[in-house]
């Protein structure tokens, strides 16, 4: 059914058409309003059998998951940013003991300094380990890939994460398509463990694996995501017979049949992406692009087959690495790994900063003309940095760097930030 | 695309405006997208929201640079905020104030538009008279849907009742209708 | 005394399951241990150290839970001795369902394992979380709290044996004062641990005001299972604290552990009590009282109080006091209740 609706709130039924048994919760921005959304269903008894259960912490509230999913109930958690660093080691824990625990991040930076807006730090901070990492394009997608998630998590015994643009797609309100119940329940089954704690039948879970098993497990785990490569778009076709729509996947291309210059993002930018493709199209571009939606696993072959025929490729992605550049586009490069073209970097939207058409236009020209630099960060305020570090040369007790560079940027900054 | 941008300050109802606009253009058919300049939550500090609708899907994620129309709920962000910035010369502007655009200090700037296209309602007055309460985001839509014709008034009308149920939404529904009628007064008389 | 005096209740004084005062004792009475229907959730084949406190506490411990349960148990383990010397790969000691995940996070792993079993209708299948001083009162205290706020519907065991042992023997918020660890050397003025405001998890336990909370010591084992079978049967929250000596990082000898145990009750350092709703309800009578002196006297982590002609006197008389303090606490000189 058609709604215009938040999309938190949006992933919120999402998650209750999917019947989850134990759903856990700590607030944090941006999520907030999915556990809030889900807390109202189970306590008006919309989303039946199921506990909601209200946690000291994020590490507690992925702990909480890993018991009851370990001992054969369908959970569920969300958290972003901080929240996902504080459950680092439980989140290691549930891919190791192959737990398929569904979890939504509404992507946020990572402090200090500390910043409540969008980029894709937090999930490039647990991109290895072990869990399938999804991003959603739109709101849309959002809910189909929660969907898509349990069965993906409960057919391999892995943890899926699905990425959620805070604030940009979490908060806004737009137009989703909402199953019905029955559409849900005729796609997702209800869950059969592969392994579950049971009196009937007695088992020790999470024991220590020595030096002469360990790579063997490890092994397991990375064969895992290899099938999870098969899976996913096996998975997105039967979506497609049930549901009626494209959603998920690998990867999307877009107009990149004939395509020089093609560019490679995850999440909510490809929207702008493809309006500014549109664009420069009309103007005689020979401009593509490609939404990555499964990041992990990486699709190396299906990636390589849509970029294979361009001349380079320019990848914008919400996430550094500091010291050497993108986190994103070094995978994207080892897809391209014997082809000799170009990939450049382009760090843009951090914190939570606009991207705009009109500056992804200008680099995608530049681009064209293989002038632009090997990795670069969009819309830098070029002046700002280079008086800040003039500063710090000159002052020992220079200061707090962000503190300086708000103050050099001047009371503007500080009121447009509320 | 037409693309509208409300300015106000925090507890006036700027995100919630933009929230039923792009109701109101859902329950025509319309794709819409709402979403507000996000920052910490705090009563009184300036906020814009964005309104973006169109006949097809809507891809764009940036914030509102080149808005068609503005929404401006507090009058006071005049002489602060930049409120102005990119609208397009044949744009909507709607103010929430009882005074004329003279008594503003706008009125030059508000001569080169269309001379139907801005509009002036006192929303925080109607709203206390219909409501009981000085929130002017709801009653401005009305106004909204007189001079720009994106949305009729009776797609206002099902969204506010949606959002607002009850004797409150009843109440917005006539507060929005009263600025729905001194808007269409204003534009034809302009 | 009882009124037909021709068969005289003998009152036997607990030392052990192989004692023949146990085959002697009314079936009722005997210890699940001595059962030979007994569960064994701990099977034979674990690694722990001669004279393990643990091992012996857990053993009981959950066999007790079984009994109660009527074998319908999970278990929930935090890192640890316990943790490691049961599952020594590629065995496990264990024949009851178990899941080790995190350092930090028993509680609340065992939290989602209760949840989980109300939402598949078996609410008869019950949750014991366990784990060592290091898990419980450091690194897994807010997921504690946590739980204990909730009031969830678990048992959780602390093995105490005052330090982090398995990984070599280090300080944690149990260490008692004076003891060496490795992070707290006997060298220097203030040789081995701190004299601190210490860190009371029964107190705290009992401050959540959960359902019921007791502390529980290897030297009284009938008493240990009894209290894990009175635990079992309520519902909520509960926390039971178990002293359990450590012949390796106590510097005790092996055999010395239920002795040692019991010295360290009847010296008043290590009350027992229970309690319910934030109540203390009962109280272990000391039976016969000793100096702490007698209790630290045996273990190598206190030798250095006892340096010839350099007594610590001082540090002792410290300690005196605050086994004194617990005495008083807790009414351990009162009246005792004939059996």
């Amino acid at each position: 059914m058609l709604k215009q609706m938040e999309g938190s709130l949006a992933v919120a039924e999402a998650v209750a058409l999917c019947r989850p048994e134990v759903v856990c919760a700590y607030p944090i921005t941006p999520q907030t309003h999915i556990v809030e959304g889900v807390g109202a269903l189970v306590k008006s008894g919309a989303l039946e059998n199921c506990e909601f259960i209200n946690v000291e912490s994020e590490f507690a509230a992925l702990s909480v998951a890993i018991g009851a999913s370990a001992a054969g109930a369908r959970a569920y958690t969300a958290t972003a940013s901080q929240g996902l660093l504080y459950m680092a080691e439980a989140v290691y824990n549930a891919a190791g003991l192959g737990l398929p625990i569904v979890m939504t991040v509404g992507n946020r930076a990572i402090g200090a300094p500390i910043n409540i807006w969008n980029d894709h730090t937090d999930a490039m901070a647990l991109k290895d380990a072990g869990w399938i990492q999804l991003f959603a394009e739109t709101n849309q997608e959002a809910v189909d890939l929660h969907i898509q998630a349990f069965r993906l998590a409960e057919e391999l015994s892995c943890p899926v994460m699905v990425c959620v643009d805070g604030f940009i797609l979490t908060h806004a309100h737009e137009r989703v398509d909402i199953p019905t119940r029955d559409e849900v329940d005729a796609f997702l089954p209800p869950y059969e463990p592969v392994q579950v704690l049971d009196p009937a039948q007695p088992y020790s879970i999470g024991a220590m694996v020595g030096p002469d098993a360990f790579t063997e497990v490890r092994y397991l785990a990375h064969e895992k995501q290899l099938q999870a490569l098969r899976l996913i778009p096996e998975i997105a076709n039967v979506f497609k017979d049930v549901f009626g729509r494209s959603s998920g996947g690998l990867v999307h291309p877009y107009r990149t049949e004939d395509a020089e210059t093609i560019v490679v993002a995850l999440g909510s930018i490809n929207g702008t992406i493809k309006d500014v493709v549109d664009q420069m199209r009309e103007n005689g571009g020979a401009i593509g692009s490609v939404s990555i939606c499964a990041f992990r696993p990486f699709p190396l072959d299906e990636l390589r087959a849509a970029l294979i025929n361009a001349k380079r490729v320019v990848v914008v992605e919400k996430s550094l690495a500091p010291g050497l550049g993108g986190i994103a586009a070094p995978d994207v490069r080892m897809a391209l790994r014997e082809a000799p073209l170009p990939v450049y970097t382009v760090i843009a939207g951090l914190g939570g900063r606009p991207i705009t058409m009109a500056a992804l236009q200008e680099v995608f020209e530049v681009a064209g003309d293989d002038r632009l630099p090997d990795m670069q960060f969009l819309d830098l305020d070029y002046a700002a940095v280079e008086h800040e570090l003039v500063r710090a040369r000159q002052i020992r007790r220079s200061g707090p760097t962000a503190e300086n560079i708000l103050k050099h940027l001047g009371a503007p900054a500080l009121a447009s930030g509320e | 695309m037409f693309q509208i941008r409300i300015h106000g300050r925090g507890g006036q109802g700027v995100v919630t405006g933009a929230e039923l606009l792009s109701a109101a253009a859902f329950h025509e058919g319309i794709h819409a997208q709402a979403f507000p300049s996000f920052g910490s939550e705090r009563m009184g500090a300036p906020v814009v929201s964005y309104c973006r609708m169109d006949d097809k899907e809507i891809r764009l994620r940036e914030p509102i640079s080149a808005p068609d129309a503005l929404i401006i709920l507090d009058p006071t962000l005049l002489q602060s905020i930049d409120v102005f910035n990119g609208v397009d010369p044949q744009g909507f502007i709607l103010v929430n104030s009882q005074r004329s655009f003279e008594e503003l200090g706008i009125a030059d700037f508000v001569a080169s538009f269309p001379a139907d296209h801005v509009c002036v309602v006192g929303a925080t007055e109607l709203a206390l008279k219909h409501v009981g309460r000085p929130v002017p985001n709801a009653v401005l839509l009305g106004g909204f849907a007189a001079i720009s014709g994106q949305i009729r008034f009776e797609s206002v009308e099902k969204a506010i009742g949606e959002k607002f149920p009850g004797d409150v939404g009843a109440a917005n529904v006539a507060a929005a209708r009263e600025a729905f009628e001194i808007a269409n007064t204003a534009s034809r008389a302009a | 005394m009882s009124e037909d005096s021709a068969l005289q209740r003998v009152k036997f004084y607990q030392t052990g399951t192989h004692t023949v005062g146990n085959r002697l004792m009314d079936e009722a009475a005997r210890s699940v241990q001595a059962s030979m229907d007994r569960s064994n959730a701990i099977t034979s084949g674990h690694r722990a150290c001669q004279g393990c406190g643990e091992a012996l506490g857990a053993r009981y411990a959950l066999d007790a839970a079984m009994r109660a349960t009527e074998g319908q148990l999970v278990a929930v383990n935090a890192t640890g001795c316990l943790e490691v010397f049961t599952t020594p790969s590629p065995e496990t000691s264990w024949q009851i369902p178990w899941l080790h995940s995190l350092f930090g996070n028993a509680p609340a792993v065992a939290t989602g394992v209760a949840a989980a079993m109300r939402r598949k209708g078996r609410s008869d299948i019950k949750v014991v979380a366990q784990g060592g001083d290091g898990g419980t009162t450091d690194i897994g205290f807010g997921c504690l709290s946590g739980m204990f706020e909730r009031n969830d519907d678990v048992l959780y065991i602390c093995y105490d044996n005052e330090a982090y042992m398995n990984t070599g023997v280090q300080r944690s918020s149990a260490t008692p004062p004076t003891a060496r660890t490795a992070t707290t050397p006997a060298v220097g003025t203030a040789p081995g641990n701190v004299f601190g405001t210490g860190k009371n998890l029964p107190l705290i336990a009992m401050a959540h005001n959960i359902p019921y909370v007791a502390t529980a010591s290897v030297a009284d084992l009938h008493d240990l299972e009894d209290k894990v079978e009175k635990a079992m049967a309520i519902e909520g929250s509960r926390y039971i604290h178990i002293m359990v000596p450590c012949p390796l990082g106590w510097g005790s000898a092996p055999n010395a552990t239920i002795s040692l145990a019991r010295l360290a009750v009847e010296s008043g350092l290590f009350p027992l009590f229970e309690a319910e709703h934030g109540q203390v309800t009962r109280s272990h009578k000391i039976r016969r009282r000793v100096p702490v002196e007698d209790y630290l006297r045996p273990q190598r982590r206190f030798a250095h109080l006892f340096k010839k002609g350099h007594e610590d006197s001082e540090s002792l008389a410290a300690l005196q006091r605050m086994a004194d303090a617990n005495i008083e606490r807790f009414n351990l000189m009162g009246e005792r209740q004939t059996p």
